[in-house]
């Protein structure tokens, strides 16, 4: 079991090495285009601009270069952006993270719930009218744009019914921090997580309903049933059970991803100054060394909640435990 | 090891164990009903083995599936009465029926490979179902898992009981459901194919188990299956089914001896014999069985039967009550000629 573990954690390494030196030739050696002068940003003095490529070793071979940029932003963590004024990076990225992290999580717990919730009573009341109806939903939920729905609740929630007894707990948008004020913290994400977590919930209730359907058909269901259990336990102890095997590697990918700063879109309509909108901020203004921290920020995440996924594995389905 | 099926108080006049009577099984489709089970009705006497035979597609599981509830009540419709040990089966609630499957009457599946859960042990799945109809301390079920365990030919219960089915082989998991359907000491086992997906000699080893067992625990067996080797070997009454119709009732022996039924002569007339010159192909019986939809009104097996005549258009007589009957129109003193004839006309070349 531990040299299983340790074995994956050097994988997860080596990935993240890989992707380091990916986004590095991406975005520092591409021919014709001279990474000192971006880092600098527009309008730079010839003389800042000597500066950066003498202190990123632009004028060294690359796999100095490489080295440089890595030892900025692990080991002595003052890369700094010239676009942004000359902010350092690591910080930024250490900032941003909490808001990510609270506004998925959140979600997440919302969408688990929710998906299992529709998927099983979906498909306890198969082809009747309330199996439907929560399809019907859950489609919506689909198909709502992230940023349409979240506008939405903000024109409810903060405008139009604010002062009625519906809305009137809800603060305006904007973070706030979960040791200094965690009340504040829930209200503030009570909404974003709900509007997050609608299409997780549409995709998740809608695939766990097709899981177990077929595992109805499946003969140990049969077996199941003969053996005189009742229909609730049946349902829970071993149709859920098998169809939550595909449920938690969906959930790995939708969950690194996001915390990587795919919930963009959630977090510019809420306000959240998350690592979605650090990344996408980056990239409007060609922010090189904030790119790079983002994305193995992103990658950081999403490598470990596939590595967590694969040890959830281990637990859910003893057919992968090697004998 | 479990103790010996204490015979239950036998009720007045021998009746018995399961007693079905005109059974109709009919499955909602696009073109409306469709027929799969047609007035189907046999008995079941106590720690007998009664085999049910037929190609696929003629019934055989849905009968056995109806006996327990265990269709789709929202697309099957099922007609006729069902006693078991007195007990009307097929009105009964969920809830009532639940204590009666995998208590009273155990199902044993046709493929060992799927019919278990896979995500757990094959011990947990046979304490679930004693603790499903026992108050029981689950040291005590797990111990008496092992016991089963045992009981079934596992060489080391004690660590089998902690397997995974997908750690066993094949013959292990049928051995492993067999475990799990006799648990709580059914009165009643029906056995769906138990051995079509298993090899031959582990085929062996299963119908033995299965003979032990019912010496050793009482139990009635209705074994469902395809192979007359099968049935030959186990079973003290043999059905013949056919289009969803039982064409042909008896005990073993007379209906091997002496079968009466047309399609029953094709039926064992396609066995391979053991002695004599291999033959350069296994006999058959032309056509194709019908579909639910497309089963005529009359004679089931008419449209292949080389001895149709004008009668067979309508529906045969069903003579229950006889040791042996066939439901056929063909007369009993021509019989015997007639199989005679349509084994030498189709001798393999």
């Amino acid at each position: 079991m531990l040299t299983a573990i340790i074995q994956r954690l050097a994988q997860m390494v080596f990935v993240m090495f890989g992707i380091s030196a990916l986004v590095f030739l991406i975005f520092f050696a591409t021919p014709g285009a001279d990474p000192a002068a971006r880092i600098a940003g527009r309008n730079a003095a010839q003389e800042t601009v000597e500066a950066i490529r003498h202190d990123f070793g632009f004028d060294r071979p690359l796999p100095v270069q490489y080295g440089i940029m890595m030892k900025r932003l692990f080991i002595s963590r003052d890369l700094t952006s010239f676009v942004n004024r000359g902010l350092q990076v690591v910080p930024q990225v250490l900032a941003a993270a909490p808001i990510t992290l609270s506004l998925v999580c959140g979600a997440a717990v919302l969408w688990v719930v929710g998906g299992i919730a529709v998927g099983v009573l979906a498909a306890l009341t198969r082809d009747t009218i309330i199996d439907k109806a929560l399809m019907m939903l859950a489609l919506i939920g689909v198909s709502m744009p992230v940023f349409w729905f979240g506008e939405m609740m903000n024109l409810v929630s903060q405008s139009r019914f604010h002062d009625t007894w519906l809305f009137s707990w809800v603060p305006g948008l904007g973070y706030k921090s979960l040791w200094t004020d965690p009340w504040g913290w829930f209200k503030t994400l009570v909404i974003p997580w709900f509007t997050l977590a609608a299409l997780y919930i549409g995709i998740y209730g809608r695939v766990l309903r097709a899981n177990l359907v077929e595992a109805y058909q499946e003969d140990f269901i049969r077996t199941a049933r003969a053996k005189g259990l009742s229909p609730a336990r049946v349902m829970v102890r071993h149709a859920l059970r098998v169809s939550l095997i595909p449920f938690v590697t969906m959930f790995g990918l939708d969950f690194g991803v996001l915390v990587g700063g795919a919930a963009l879109l959630t977090e510019v309509v809420f306000g959240l100054n998350g690592v979605g909108r650090l990344t996408y901020q980056a990239l409007l203004s060609l922010d090189l060394p904030m790119i790079l921290a983002t994305v193995m920020y992103a990658s950081f995440f999403v490598v470990v909640t596939n590595a967590l996924v694969d040890m959830l594995y281990v637990l859910i389905d003893p057919r992968v435990r090697k004998s | 090891m479990p103790a010996p099926q204490t015979p239950p108080a036998t009720p007045p006049a021998r009746a018995p164990l399961l007693d079905v009577a005109n059974l109709s099984v009919s499955f909602a489709s696009d073109r409306g009903r469709v027929k799969a089970i047609d007035d189907v009705s046999f008995t079941v006497q106590e720690g007998e083995i009664l085999s049910i035979v037929g190609e696929s597609g003629s019934g055989k599981t849905v009968t056995l599936l109806s006996l327990l509830g265990l269709n789709d009540p929202r697309t099957t419709f099922v007609d006729g009465s069902v006693l078991f040990r007195g007990q009307r089966i097929l009105e009964m609630s969920d809830r009532q029926m639940r204590r009666i499957r995998g208590k009273d009457i155990g199902l044993i599946s046709q493929d060992p490979m799927t019919a278990l859960t896979p995500v757990y042990t094959i011990g947990w799945q046979i304490v679930e179902q004693i603790r499903a109809h026992e108050r029981i301390a689950k040291a005590a079920a797990r111990k008496r898992a092992i016991d089963l365990l045992a009981e079934v030919g596992f060489a080391n219960p004690a660590e089998a009981v902690d397997r995974y089915p997908h750690q066993l082989s094949g013959g292990m998991r049928q051995r492993a459901l067999i475990a799990l359907a006799l648990s709580c000491n059914p009165a009643l086992l029906v056995a769906d194919e138990p051995t079509t997906a298993l090899d031959v000699t582990v085929q062996a080893q299963v119908l033995d188990l299965l003979l032990r067992l019912r010496d050793d625990f009482g139990s009635a067996i209705i074994l469902i299956t395809h192979d007359m080797g099968v049935v030959s070997e186990v079973a003290d009454r043999v059905h013949v089914m056919y289009a969803g119709r039982i064409v042909e009732r008896g005990t073993t022996d007379a209906v091997f001896a002496d079968p009466q039924h047309p399609y029953t002569w094709g039926l064992l007339a396609s066995i391979p014999p053991l002695h004599g010159a291999r033959q350069a192909r296994l006999r058959s019986i032309p056509g194709l069985p019908p579909t639910a939809d497309g089963i005529p009104a009359g004679c089931g097996f008419a449209p292949r039967c080389r001895f149709a005549f004008d009668a067979c258009a309508a529906r045969p007589p069903d003579r229950r009550g006889d040791s042996h009957s066939a439901m056929c129109f063909l007369d009993p003193s021509d019989r015997e000629r007639l199989r005679s004839e349509m084994l030498e006309r189709e001798r393999p070349a």
